[in-house]
């Protein structure tokens, strides 16, 4: 369904994607996790077109898209959806314009069937009734569900997820997570989720990769990667940091 | 010093140079994005918020401005026993010149800011970004009906801005400087002819086009969150009134010699 074949990007002269390969099955979770900066959401704007590869290919739903035009990146896109790190909302229009912003573009549905599908996306993610609110009455777990409601409104095959859980509470977070499993299970969709938030992770993933500085290096199921013997992603994954020099020092005396 | 100062005379051609083929290359994109039906709800909206509600402002300054130019030609006007042509002169000052580039300059600060401001916000809250997701060309969704509203709306400001200008003017004729009603209209009818208010409309719609193009290309490359707002919101006014200065020139070259 989207395969990355020897992906590399640099930006200013630093490589920040290095030579990636990587494949998402249909209907499959991918969780990619990794520290700040490793290029977890650059990997995410390649696989939606928003920036194009230095080198390799980038395979959508049997396409290879860094090579083809604006429309036709257009067409591919109607079949995916992206909840954005701080949502992305269009902050002049309410919640429900948000919503059936891609209805009222691409499809021909007059107001009373564009009306029903905002209230059972909105009903899908729990917020029935807000249609009417503005993006800036909305609280950060509020805001990304709706962001979610938007990025389904078309019913897409692929939903790509950047930080869905980032600056959420835990109770928060885990209603996100719920969210991208019941998305998944209803919607049957291939999703990407770019997070570090491991308990998220571990809820809604099929497979995981570990991105460090710019590679993959490490990809299984979850249990393989909870069993992995790669330092690094252990480290990750247990939240655990290398010690600082104060901590050395303290040890010494 | 010679070479640092050379360096960055070179870096900001470079970067001028730069600038000038993107925003080419901008309203290439918009004229290209017009094949498809622009959204003409969208294009009104914009028409009135662009256009309508900028109708004050420009009535404001051009009645004070028609005002002050018949205080000054009039004083002088009247040393030399030319009082009869004062009419004509703020007619034709007004229609070929101080209407158009006036107007322009007023929509620059008021509408080109706005543009900036809110494409620019849009663009560092990802907003443009997720109208890219959406399978929606952000040019046509947010460059054509600004360009549509500014290159339409502009040349009707400049109507009201031509006849607001030439009423303060009369105002001031007759009633601070002596001139009779009849001596100020007939020497309007006698020196203007069509060409002075159709040239100066003429010379709205390509400030018109300046405006948007430089308020969208503006926004759209806007960096650095709030304070990158800011500076694009600054160079996008900075920017269209230059390239208005420099361009009505141009136009006054052409069409009027």
């Amino acid at each position: 369904m989207i395969n990355l074949k020897n992906v590399s990007i640099s930006f200013n002269g630093k490589p920040v994607i290095k030579d990636i390969n990587l494949d998402v099955e249909q209907g499959e979770t991918m969780v990619i996790i990794g520290p700040s900066g490793s290029g977890k959401s650059t990997l995410i704007r390649l696989m939606i077109g928003l920036i194009k590869p230095d080198g390799g290919e980038v395979w959508i739903d049997g396409q290879e898209i860094s090579q083809v035009n604006e429309d036709k990146l257009n067409d591919l896109r109607r079949s995916m959806g992206m909840v954005f790190q701080y949502s992305a909302l269009f902050d002049s229009m309410t919640v429900g314009e948000n919503v059936a912003f891609g209805l009222r573009q691409h499809t021909k549905m007059n107001d009373q069937e564009i009306a029903r599908v905002v209230r059972r996306k909105l009903k899908m993610v729990g917020l029935s009734g807000q249609e009417n609110k503005m993006p800036n009455e909305l609280s950060g777990g509020m805001k990304k569900r709706v962001s979610l409601a938007r990025a389904t409104a078309l019913n897409p095959r692929i939903i790509l997820y950047d930080e869905p859980t980032a600056g959420l509470d835990p109770l928060m977070s885990a209603t996100i997570s719920r969210l991208i499993s019941s998305t998944r299970r209803i919607l049957k969709v291939t999703s990407v989720v770019v997070t570090h938030d491991m308990a998220s992770a571990f809820w809604v993933a099929d497979r995981i990769a570990m991105i460090y500085d710019g590679q993959i290096i490490a990809c299984g199921t979850v249990s393989e990667i909870k069993e992995s013997s790669d330092q690094l992603v252990q480290k990750f994954i247990n939240g655990m940091s290398s010690p600082g020099q104060a901590a050395k020092r303290r040890a010494k005396i | 010093m010679v070479v640092r100062l050379l360096e960055k005379i070179g870096h900001n051609v470079i970067s001028g140079l730069e600038n000038g083929g993107k925003v080419i290359r901008l309203s290439t994109d918009a004229v290209v994005q017009l094949r498809h039906k622009p959204n003409w709800n969208h294009v009104l909206q914009q028409m009135v918020h662009l256009g309508v509600d900028s109708l004050p402002i420009v009535m404001l300054t051009m009645l004070f401005t028609g005002m002050v130019l018949t205080v000054q030609t009039a004083h002088e006007f009247i040393r030399y026993g030319a009082q009869a042509s004062v009419g004509g002169v703020v007619f034709i000052a007004m229609g070929r010149e101080l209407a158009p580039v006036l107007t322009a300059v007023v929509i620059a600060g008021r509408v080109g800011a706005a543009i900036t401001a809110e494409i620019g916000s849009m663009k560092v809250t990802e907003q443009i970004d997720a109208l890219k997701v959406m399978a929606t060309n952000p040019v046509a969704y947010l460059v054509v009906p600004r360009l549509i509203s500014c290159i339409v709306m502009l040349p009707i400001l400049g109507i009201f801005a031509n006849v607001i200008g030439t009423v303060g003017g009369y105002l001031v004729a007759t009633s601070y400087s002596g001139i009779s009603s009849f001596s100020y209209l007939h020497s309007i009818k006698l020196f203007a002819v069509i060409t002075d208010v159709t040239g100066g409309l003429i010379k709205t719609m390509v400030f018109g086009a300046i405006v948007a193009i430089i308020g969208c290309y503006k926004g759209l490359n806007t960096a650095q969150g709030a304070e990158g707002v800011g500076r694009a919101t600054t160079g996008s006014v900075v920017t269209s009134m230059i390239l208005i200065f420099i361009s009505n020139y141009f136009l006054s070259l052409m069409l009027y010699r």
